[in-house]
């Protein structure tokens, strides 16, 4: 059984596809990367598993469960942590506190307890706090804690960003552009990230990725997409070869013949 | 510049930053608790008044400044807690220690019904369903007149604890601590909730809803909490209101008092606790202020007492424009700013506080 499996999934808005008919498999513990121009249905597709779309027809399962029948603040609990594109952090919050959030579908305590804050409410935080620093040692985020996200250059968002998913502690984790607007020193930084995500924290990871040297160095398996549809899934080699891919981007004789 | 040196994970989680906090907000209290003895009785009711109003700025706080959700309607919830509490104390002869956080359920209970068919609206559109009930509740109370006294207006019994009654007239020394009490404990049930999960799950559906619900925040429950435990300060800042004032109708909450709580913390320094109490300040003490810069001018003119129709509402709107073209962050975020240059003195940057504008703020996703 695959972690994560896409079945015949087809979502559309109005009259345009988005997503037509795709189906692809995540294995667990592999780093499994989408590929495409723009509009390709990349993200969308991370929208779809994050359930803040609903699919026009298709299944989305994850452990064998499907995520149809799951509300969107459900996904976290299940296992299954995402970065946004466009960075998503909460802006007028502090580093730590954003990374806090991140822990939240491991809370015990209750509302009620948290307003006395009970010595099971301290203890807790302590527990949580000692997770959100293994997570600040890896991502090299110690000067940053008390740091306002408002104030952070935009590298820097970034990285919080990932650690923020880190702190769920998922089992799958979906990045959506990890290396889209950050220097060459920095998207080493992150495929190092990415590699270190797999073999040490045992992480499965699927990312949506325009930087093709990031691909072909951190994924174990490609998947190539074009309006909506799979082009081509396999190594990044094979992907990169395949002539339907490069007519994608680069277009084909006949495109240009008509153009 | 002082550097703080921690020790352990509880210096981040205690109530207080660091001990010189401590040792400030400690001796605030004591000069607080002190005041009877420094300052005549008019005076004590004015702070008296000021604790209210700081009490309800702290429940309208927590919504609009630490949830990001919008409320014209706040009134409504003083409405709910004053009215409540007295018809506790009037008709089941409840004490007031338990009447009063009763009155306080109720609020909270009126808010989450407010805030169930209201969790997908947002921004202005929240702020209109907010005003209607605002508006609404006025009507109301005229409509429920067995229970309220409709126009005529209900009279709020003494408070009585422990023996001693309390009376703004008669013992307005007993009702400042009272009401300080009370103040001080929603002030550190608040600190309590925004350094828990709750306050940074607030936080979340402040800044984010997308990327909140991504993280596992029910953002729906969310919200509705938000709006009940707000509910809920604000209700017991209205039971305070009601025997402060002593008689009350409906039109002692109406809609300009819900505006004038929103344009308070927002003076005050919107997403600050301290805000709250910033703006109360300015609230209460702005009309004393008016009038004691008025007497030294008669004085100087040998003008007989002049009236001018108008100037506290003025000068508060030019306060309030002000505060919103030159400091957004309100009286507190500006004492924050003066704090910080002496702190780092001499490292103070200019922009040390502006924020940075991200860009990427496509594909929101509503």
């Amino acid at each position: 059984m695959s972690l994560l499996e896409l079945e015949n999934v087809t979502l559309k808005f109005g009259g345009v596809t988005a997503v037509d008919d795709v189906s692809f498999a995540v294995e667990e513990g592999e780093v499994f990367a989408l590929v495409g121009p723009n509009g390709a249905g990349k993200s969308t597709i991370f929208n779809l598993i994050s359930r803040i779309y609903d699919p026009f027809a298709g299944d989305i399962r994850f452990q064998g469960q499907s995520l149809l029948d799951r509300q969107p603040y459900e996904i976290a609990g299940l296992g299954i942590a995402r970065t946004f594109q466009n960075i998503e952090l909460f802006e007028q919050a502090s580093v730590l506190q954003n990374l806090l959030v991140g822990r939240h579908k491991h809370r015990k305590s209750n509302p009620v307890g948290e307003m006395f804050f009970t010595p099971f409410v301290r203890r807790e935080e302590k527990r949580h706090r000692k997770a959100v620093e293994e997570v600040i040692d890896f991502l090299d985020l110690q000067p940053y804690r008390e740091k306002f996200i408002a104030g952070l250059p935009y590298g820097v968002r970034k990285v919080v960003e990932m650690g923020r998913a880190l702190a769920i502690e998922p089992k799958l984790l979906l990045l959506d552009e990890p290396a889209s607007g950050l220097s060459v020193e920095e998207t080493q930084d992150v495929a190092f990230w990415i590699e270190d995500i797999k073999k040490l924290m045992g992480i499965t990871v699927l990312m949506v990725e325009h930087d093709m040297s990031l691909v072909s160095a951190v994924s174990d398996r490609v998947m190539a997409l074009a309006d909506g549809r799979m082009l081509a899934i396999g190594t990044p080699e094979e992907v990169q070869r395949d002539p339907k891919v490069i007519e994608a981007y680069i277009g084909s004789d006949d495109a240009e013949d008509a153009a | 510049m002082r550097i703080i040196f921690k020790k352990s994970y509880d210096a981040d989680i205690g109530l207080f930053k660091h001990g010189f906090h401590a040792f400030w907000y400690m001796l605030l209290l004591v000069i607080a608790i002190a005041l009877p003895y420094l300052v005549g009785e008019f005076l004590l009711g004015e702070f008296t008044s000021m604790l209210i109003w700081a009490v309800a700025g702290m429940g309208l706080m927590l919504l609009v400044g630490h949830t990001g959700q919008a409320s014209l309607g706040h009134a409504a919830f003083l409405a709910v807690g004053a009215y409540t509490n007295v018809l506790f104390m009037e008709n089941w002869g409840l004490p007031f220690l338990l009447s009063m956080p009763l009155a306080g359920l109720c609020a909270a209970f009126a808010g989450m019904l407010i805030a169930i068919p209201t969790t997908k609206l947002h921004g202005i559109y929240l702020a209109i369903a907010t005003m209607a009930i605002g508006i609404l509740s006025e009507s109301i109370i005229v409509i429920l007149e067995p229970w309220t006294g409709g126009v005529s207006g209900i009279f709020a019994p003494d408070i009585e604890l422990f023996g001693i009654s309390f009376n703004r007239y008669a013992n307005i020394t007993g009702m400042y601590w009272l009401y300080l009490a009370i103040t001080v404990l929603i002030l550190i049930g608040y600190r309590n909730i925004l350094r828990s999960p709750l306050g940074r799950s607030f936080a979340a559906v402040r800044d984010s809803e997308i990327s909140a619900q991504a993280m596992g925040v029910n953002i729906a429950r969310t919200r509705t909490l938000a709006f009940a435990i707000s509910c809920g300060i604000t209700g017991v800042a209205g039971a305070m209101m009601g025997h402060f004032s002593g008689v009350f109708n409906n039109e002692t909450f109406n809609i300009v008092i819900s505006i004038t709580l929103l344009l308070m913390i927002v003076v005050g320094g919107i997403g600050f606790i301290q805000g709250a109490f910033m703006g109360a300040i300015v609230i209460v003490f702005l009309p004393q202020a008016i009038s004691f810069v008025r007497d030294i001018i008669n004085g100087m003119t040998g003008g007989s007492s002049m009236t001018i129709p108008g100037l506290e509402s003025g000068v508060f709107g030019a306060i309030l424009v002000a505060v919103i073209l030159f400091e957004p962050n309100g009286l507190w975020g500006r004492w924050l700013k003066i704090r910080t240059y002496f702190e780092l003195f001499p490292f103070y940057r200019r922009d040390m506080f502006r924020r940075q504008k991200s860009y990427l703020k496509t594909e929101r996703m509503r």
